[in-house]
């Protein structure tokens, strides 16, 4: 089942929603020599379809987050190129890859109203539509008692559901997510996911998550890349046959474990 | 090859320590909100119960440290006969005038150097020379430059904070987490949006915190500006008063600016909190 990761030549039958072409990135270290660089990504390619939730995982310093950063536009590779919709957006972020951080990034001085507002204000959309579209996110995350709170009244997994609301309401061609249940506790992170899940199935929005949490990549997933460090490479790209809509009692069938047992070796170097 | 004996075979057990409980001494464990009063009120009347001892008891002579009655009979007068509420009101407007200007130059100056690398590199030489250079010793310059108006002294205190102003403000800039500001990229923000919706109202809560505590530094500045040459003014009339050896009105004066300073503190603190709702770190 599992196959030995080989990027893909090119899938011409449609346009991938993501594509990341050969990205290296070497940061110079501290040593005198010019050529002493440190590798963290070593040609990264792979691709994501339309309407696809991709998980990436990893251990951590296998520069993931690095990668995430390179294909959200805010960390410029040193070498290739990223493709959303078949258009270059190297090192240039926008509005078409929206982004969900590990830590919580609402504005407090906001109310979660006007956080999910942000985007479509910057857009400069009517305020009428701005009003519907925020009811509409608030509701899909169900938050819609909130929205004239504050970010200090939240919980941690609110906060996160507004900063899944505030990026989804603009409308991105992908969602990507860096560790965005990280720093939850092990209940929430798991409404969190089946939450996720929820909303993938209603919207269809294309998503790339990074994770360490191998249970919740292949609970999410319907592919899970496999990255190792030193230099970071894609190691192996599993696929999970199971149906798109998923219980959390999954975790516990047989096919689950075995798919975890297989995420689990390529992570290790024993292959 | 080491070989670790286990922990379990250690001949003599491991002495552990242990924290000793404190009512006086707690750190972060919560204090009890009377002894807290009571030293507040230690602190405050044992310093004035001390004043009154050595001035009433005449250790002292009089003109050295006069009674607390005697400060507050000067304090009096100063008010009836010598329109002191005039020197409030003039001191009072030169600390404003100055600290405005301080802060309209200051607050941009400080969040342009903490938001752009160029601004940054642009000021940092000119405040980090300039900042170690006393502004006392400007003041000759100034006063043969501007002459000694009203101008001269508002300059002064302007110099006097200017710089402070930026350098806090661009620290405070600096501390906003990078996330808030990839995240405005993110949801198609350009600079222009960071700058205006991102760091300026993430910064607001430090820059009113910033110009609550240097306008303390522009009160000490006023006293310079007119210990120089003014003709009314607390600073004018301190040295009015020590001319004349009158101790009680020195002693007003001085006790008069501490307490605009703390009404000032107070109102500050007030605003920033009515203002910044939001914000809920402690802020002293």
């Amino acid at each position: 089942m599992m196959t030995e990761y080989a990027p893909p030549i090119s899938r011409n039958d449609t346009i991938a929603k993501l594509s990341v072409q050969q990205v290296c990135k070497h940061y110079k270290s501290r040593g005198k020599a010019a050529d002493n660089a440190v590798t963290v990504l070593d040609d990264i390619t792979f691709s994501i379809q339309p309407r696809e939730l991709i998980c990436l995982v990893g251990s951590s310093g296998c520069g993931k987050s690095t990668l995430l950063n390179i294909i959200a536009g805010l960390t410029p590779p040193s070498s290739g190129e990223v493709y959303v919709d078949g258009q270059a957006v190297t090192g240039r972020p926008g509005s078409d890859r929206g982004m969900v951080f590990q830590g919580y990034t609402l504005y407090p001085w906001l109310t979660v109203a006007q956080n999910v507002a942000f985007g479509l204000k910057l857009r400069k959309i009517p305020k009428a539509e701005q009003r519907e579209r925020v009811q509409y996110f608030l509701e899909v995350v169900g938050l819609s008692d909130y929205t004239h709170a504050y970010p200090k009244q939240l919980s941690g997994g609110m906060k996160q559901r507004v900063a899944i609301a505030r990026a989804l309401a603009n409308e991105p061609a992908l969602l990507l997510m860096d560790e965005p249940f990280g720093a939850l506790d092990a209940q929430t992170k798991e409404q969190m996911q089946q939450f996720l899940l929820e909303l993938w199935e209603k919207t269809h929005v294309t998503i790339l998550m990074i994770t360490h949490d191998v249970e919740e990549a292949i609970y999410l997933a319907q592919r899970v890349y496999v990255m190792r460090a030193r230099p970071g490479r894609i190691h192996a790209e599993i696929p999970v046959p199971f149906p798109e809509h998923r219980e959390l009692d999954i975790k516990l069938s047989s096919d689950f474990v075995r798919i975890k047992r297989q995420v689990l070796h390529a992570l290790r170097d024993d292959t | 090859m080491v070989t670790l004996t286990p922990i379990a075979q250690n001949s003599t057990p491991r002495e552990h320590t242990y924290l000793q409980p404190s009512v006086f001494w707690s750190i972060r464990q919560g204090f009890s909100k009377r002894l807290s009063l009571l030293i507040v009120t230690l602190a405050l009347a044992v310093p004035l119960l001390a004043w009154a001892i050595v001035s009433y008891a005449g250790l002292v002579p009089p003109m050295f440290l006069p009674t607390p009655t005697a400060v507050l009979q000067a304090g009096m007068t100063m008010f009836a006969e010598n329109n002191l509420l005039v020197d409030v009101l003039a001191s009072s407007g030169r600390v404003l005038a100055g600290f405005l200007v301080a802060a309209l130059i200051g607050v941009p100056m400080g969040i342009a150097m903490g938001t752009f690398y160029s601004m940054d590199s642009l000021f940092a030489p000119i405040v980090g020379t300039v900042r170690y250079m006393p502004v006392t010793a400007f003041v000759p310059l100034i006063i043969i430059w501007l002459g000694l108006g009203e101008a001269s002294k508002v300059l002064i205190i302007m110099l006097g904070v200017v710089l402070y102003n930026a350098i806090m403000i661009a620290d405070a800039v600096k501390f906003i987490p990078n996330d808030m500001i990839n995240v405005a990229y993110t949801l198609g923000g350009s600079r222009r949006d960071v700058l205006l919706q991102v760091i300026i109202p993430a910064a607001f809560p430090s820059v009113l915190d910033t110009l609550r505590v240097n306008i303390s530094g522009a009160w000490n500045f006023l006293v310079i500006a007119e210990l120089v040459a003014a003709q009314s003014g607390l600073g004018f009339k301190i040295i009015q008063a020590q001319r004349f050896l009158q101790t009680d009105k020195v002693l007003f004066c001085i006790i008069l600016i501490g307490l605009i300073g703390l009404v000032i503190d107070y109102g500050l603190k007030a605003l920033s909190q009515k203002l910044t709702p939001w914000a809920d770190q402690t802020r002293h």
